[in-house]
């Protein structure tokens, strides 16, 4: 074991003591910024920099086999023992670089955006917090601590959604994306215990271990296994049908939202079956489950991104969307694809979001300069800010291309790879034949749509507003520089692992061999001719340019009209706008009935009428009633108790006096 | 001879128990109790129990029943009022109850009786025929009790007189207006 | 031999005695009636005493003397409550009444 390795605690400890020094200084000090700022980043970067030792460490022991370093026994209960251990392999590595790397520029970039907040300490030490799960849940050895990070990671997702808690329904949407992670996590947990029933531990290693002899390929153990893994994966990685919290999460800093709802958190969901990948593999059923879902979630959420005019919800759709293609790409065993798709998404769905922040953070701060209150998050108040945002533009414009798959940039790689293993699989089953022609049509909705909002964002008049216009500024260096960093990722990160046809090819895939590799047995084989992967790269690319073309021969920026005077949306437009109605829907089917239940039979039945009425007066009545009889025994006549003493004592001896 | 004369005194006993229950006026009870006391000792003496009736005569028809009669003429409860009896229900109830005693009683001493009754369970000290009356010859009345009451009842009997003792105590607590 | 002719005769008086207890509001009556139960259960005792020695008399002069520490003390309480309630009434005594 390299000897960096052994030093993994303190990547994920620095953070965790950034938590307890800004939680402290929220209390003690919420003034002391810069404290704030240095104990904030440093911790992270300090974290960064070590976890790409670690990574450097683990490139030359390539050699296959996981380093678990146990700290001490957590739950010794019998049979069931779990400790506080740590795995590092492949997976973990990468995961750790990504968390660190991508949260360290989102940490500073927040120190330019919550500057004038009067929370600012109390977000960092939020955020920290949030790393720290994070870190925990990337790195966990065994079930119980993954799940520790997955429960800690939603508790400060919650805590950061609903960080400007003043306003009812910032704290409203909070509250909905915790319940709907507990639907999850409820998937999840049993997992566990079935797991933990069939197999005796908890340990991935073990687990994994043992899993080709315990359960029985495609059986029905693994398969219930793996769809409650997945139901878990569902809610915390926002797929149907446990998606509609993510778009509410929106509510919370503009930063948390690139770090949490995009580029960490919500990929949990990809990790966790990654992670599992073999249990998967076995379970062929579950596996297509997976990759039906994630191709519907992709269709479903970018077509929703069609219509939306909140700059903030169509990055969360297109995120929801991206997150399909991971699912996608895991689903059909290509753990691989999906894991670099997580990767280069992190960079490219992270730097959008902060862009964005960059956006909203001016267009806040022109509206507050002249006491306007408009929505400083609709595209139909933007238009044309690349005059006074350049670099902002720019940077975001390369992120589009990467997330519309324009060739060179790193999304084409990594969306194109599950789409090409997707069509692959199509060979043997006719299934991943519609879900790449999902895949497709839906990558051609994320070209259209992205564009959309960068030239109804970026282009055409501006419609901000005649003095606004005037306080409209870049942000600063501390903003900008975060974004240049995660450009340069956008654009680079697809020389990860480049298709087979091209030279160096595959490297991640190769990267990832001793975590896939168990699975591998049990999945289908996934080839591509050359000159099939060639046609596939070329209609990929035909797609994009096609989504982005019809973007902008067609929409026209300058006919838009500020979000006060629009227009109502029509038609089926109207639908997309509204999300489809599915959380009128959610409302009217689980919402109100439960809500129903909850007032007239648990609360006025059961608890007031049951447990109140029968429990708690129902015994006092009782006690009452059996007290009312005493007393009227309890004449306080005399001679009342001689008759019935005398009666008492004929009847004794009588019983005395036998037959 | 004797057996006549134990009945007419049982029959005299009786007949004033149950008109001492029975007499409105609280003084007419006392005096048909205080002779069903009279009865009683002279039933006591025919049962070779001479100190003990002579007992009766001076402590309960003597002292007790005059000191039942010094209450009732002192709360002056002597004429005849208001009667004290219970309705008919009570006194059909007070009657069932009292016949069932009896009855029961009857039943007790008849499953005695099939047991062998009562002189073959009590055989291992039974004292033969007439010996009381023998010993009260040679040891005199007093002698037969004394004997055992202060040899072997000599606590108990001391026990008896710190009772007395606090009975004197008590009442006077009681009765007295202010202390 | 008077032993069952006697028992009967105790039996009967106490069972009389419990009647009157039984029959009557005056407390004064009822506390007659209980030294007629007293009385019922001395012949009893001087009955066994004439076969099996003369121990039972023995108890009969106990129970004389709790009889007259018990007639003292019962009748300075009836005097007592007498000067309370201008009663001896046993339905209008209801101290244990709660």
């Amino acid at each position: 074991m390299p000897e960096i390795v052994g030093w993994v605690w303190l990547v994920v400890l620095l953070p965790f003591f950034g938590f307890l020094a800004n939680g402290l200084l929220s209390f003690v000090a919420p003034r002391a910024k810069t404290a704030v700022s240095v104990v904030g980043v440093g911790v992270l970067v300090a974290s960064f920099g070590l976890a790409a030792g670690i990574f450097g460490g683990l490139l030359g022991h390539s050699d296959g086999a996981p380093f678990i370093l146990t700290f001490w026994h957590w739950i010794p209960v019998g049979d069931l023992q779990v400790d506080v251990a740590f795995q590092v392999d492949q997976l973990s590595a990468v995961m750790l670089l990504v968390v660190t790397g991508v949260g360290m520029l989102i940490h500073i970039f927040s120190v330019g955006y919550m500057r004038e907040d009067d929370g600012y300490a109390r977000y960092f030490a939020y955020l920290n917090l949030f790393v720290f799960f994070m870190l925990v849940l990337v790195l966990g050895a065994n079930f119980p601590i993954l799940f520790v990070g997955w429960e800690g990671v939603g508790l400060c997702s919650y805590l950061l959604i609903g960080f400007w808690y003043t306003e009812k329904v910032n704290a409203d949407a909070g509250k909905k994306a915790f319940i709907m992670n507990r639907i999850g996590d409820f998937g999840f947990l049993i997992a566990m215990f079935l797991i933990f029933k069939t197999t005796g531990t908890l340990v991935f290693t073990e687990v994994f271990g043992l899993a080709p002899e315990t359960f029985a390929v495609d059986g029905p153990t693994i398969t219930a296994i793996t769809l409650f893994l997945f139901l878990g994966c569902t809610g915390k990685s926002a797929q149907i049908p446990l998606y509609t919290w993510l778009p509410d999460a929106m509510a919370g800093p503009t930063p948390v939202s690139a770090l949490i709802h995009a580029a960490t958190m919500v990929t949990a969901g990809v990790y966790l079956i990654a992670r599992t990948n073999v249990l998967f593999a076995m379970a062929p059923l579950s596996s297509a489950v997976v990759a039906i879902v994630g191709a519907v979630t992709a269709l479903w959420a970018a077509s929703i991104a069609l219509k939306q005019w909140d700059i903030k919800k169509v990055l969360a759709y297109s995120t929801i969307s991206q997150l399909g293609y991971m699912f996608l790409g895991v689903g059909v065993g290509a753990v691989a694809s999906g894991i670099f798709h997580l990767v280069t998404h992190a960079f490219f769905k992270a730097l959008l979001f902060l862009g964005s922040g960059s956006v909203i953070h001016a267009m806040h701060r022109a509206y507050s300069a002249t006491d306007r209150h408009e929505d400083a998050q609709d595209m139909r108040n933007m238009g044309g800010l690349r005059r006074w945002m350049p670099w902002t533009a720019g940077v975001m414009w390369i992120a589009t291309l990467a997330i519309a798959g324009i060739p060179g940039f790193s999304g084409f790689f990594s969306k194109d790879e599950i789409l090409a293993m997707t069509f692959a699989r199509g060979h043997d089953e006719v299934l991943y034949y519609v879900l790449w022609g999902v895949g497709t049509l839906a990558s051609l909705m994320t070209a259209f749509y992205m564009t959309r909002m960068m030239l109804y964002t970026f282009h055409g008049p501006n419609r901000t507003g005649e003095r606004e216009r005037d306080h409209l500024h870049e942000a600063p260096w501390v903003m900008t520089a975060p974004l240049l960093v995660l450009a340069a990722g956008s654009v680079l990160g697809g020389l990860l692992n480049l298709p087979h046809v091209l030279p160096f090819h595959g490297w991640l895939t190769e990267w990832f061999a001793p975590v896939t590799g168990l699975g591998e047995f049990y999945r289908a084989e996934m080839h591509l001719e050359a000159g099939t992967e060639w046609s596939l790269l070329g209609l990929a690319t035909l797609i994009a340019a096609v989504g982005i073309f019809v973007a902008v021969r067609f929409l026209r920026p300058a006919k838009l009209q500020p979000a006060a005077e629009a227009p109502e949306e029509t038609g089926f437009g109207k639908v997309l706008f509204r999300k489809y109605y599915i959380d009128e829907l959610y409302d009217l089917v689980i919402v109100r009935p439960l809500v129903w239940l909850s007032d007239r039979v648990l609360w006025r039945g059961v608890d007031v009428g049951a447990i109140d009425g029968a429990g708690v007066d129902g015994s006092a009545r009782l006690a009452r009633g059996i007290g009312a009889i005493g007393s009227w025994l309890q004449t306080g006549q005399v001679g009342t108790y001689i008759f019935i003493f005398v009666i008492g004592v004929v009847v004794l001896l009588r019983a005395v006096s036998g037959p | 001879m004797l057996e006549l004369v134990f009945w007419f005194f049982s029959a005299a006993a009786i007949v004033s128990a149950f008109l001492c229950i029975t007499r409105r006026s609280a003084v007419a009870s006392a005096l048909w109790l205080v002779s069903t006391l009279f009865d009683l000792a002279a039933i006591f003496v025919l049962l070779d129990a001479q100190f003990i009736g002579v007992l009766q005569v001076l402590v309960y028809a003597g002292a007790i029943m005059v000191l039942f009669l010094f209450v009732i003429m002192l709360l002056d409860l002597g004429r005849e009022g208001r009667t004290d009896m219970k309705g008919s229900v009570g006194q059909f109830v007070a009657l069932a109850l009292g016949v069932g005693l009896v009855v029961e009683l009857w039943v007790l001493k008849r499953v005695m009786d099939a047991e062998g009754g009562f002189a073959a369970q009590t055989a291992a000290f039974q004292l033969p025929e007439g010996e009381l009356a023998r010993m009260t010859e040679a040891q005199g009345a007093i002698g037969i009790i004394a004997a055992p009451l202060f040899r072997q009842y000599l606590v108990p009997f001391e026990v008896t007189s710190v009772l007395l003792l606090v009975a004197v105590v008590g009442a006077v607590v009681l009765a007295k207006r202010r202390l | 031999m008077l032993l069952g002719p006697a028992l009967g005769v105790s039996a009967i008086l106490f069972s009389l005695g419990v009647a009157g207890v039984l029959l009557r509001r005056n407390v004064i009556i009822i506390f007659m009636c209980i030294e007629l139960m007293l009385n019922a259960a001395n012949l009893a005792f001087v009955a066994f005493a004439q076969q099996l020695g003369p121990e039972g008399q023995v108890i009969v002069f106990f129970v004389m003397a709790v009889a007259a520490a018990e007639a003292a003390v019962g009748l300075a309480i009836i005097l007592a409550i007498f000067r309370h309630r201008q009663t001896v009434d046993l339905g209008d005594i209801n101290l244990l009444r709660g």
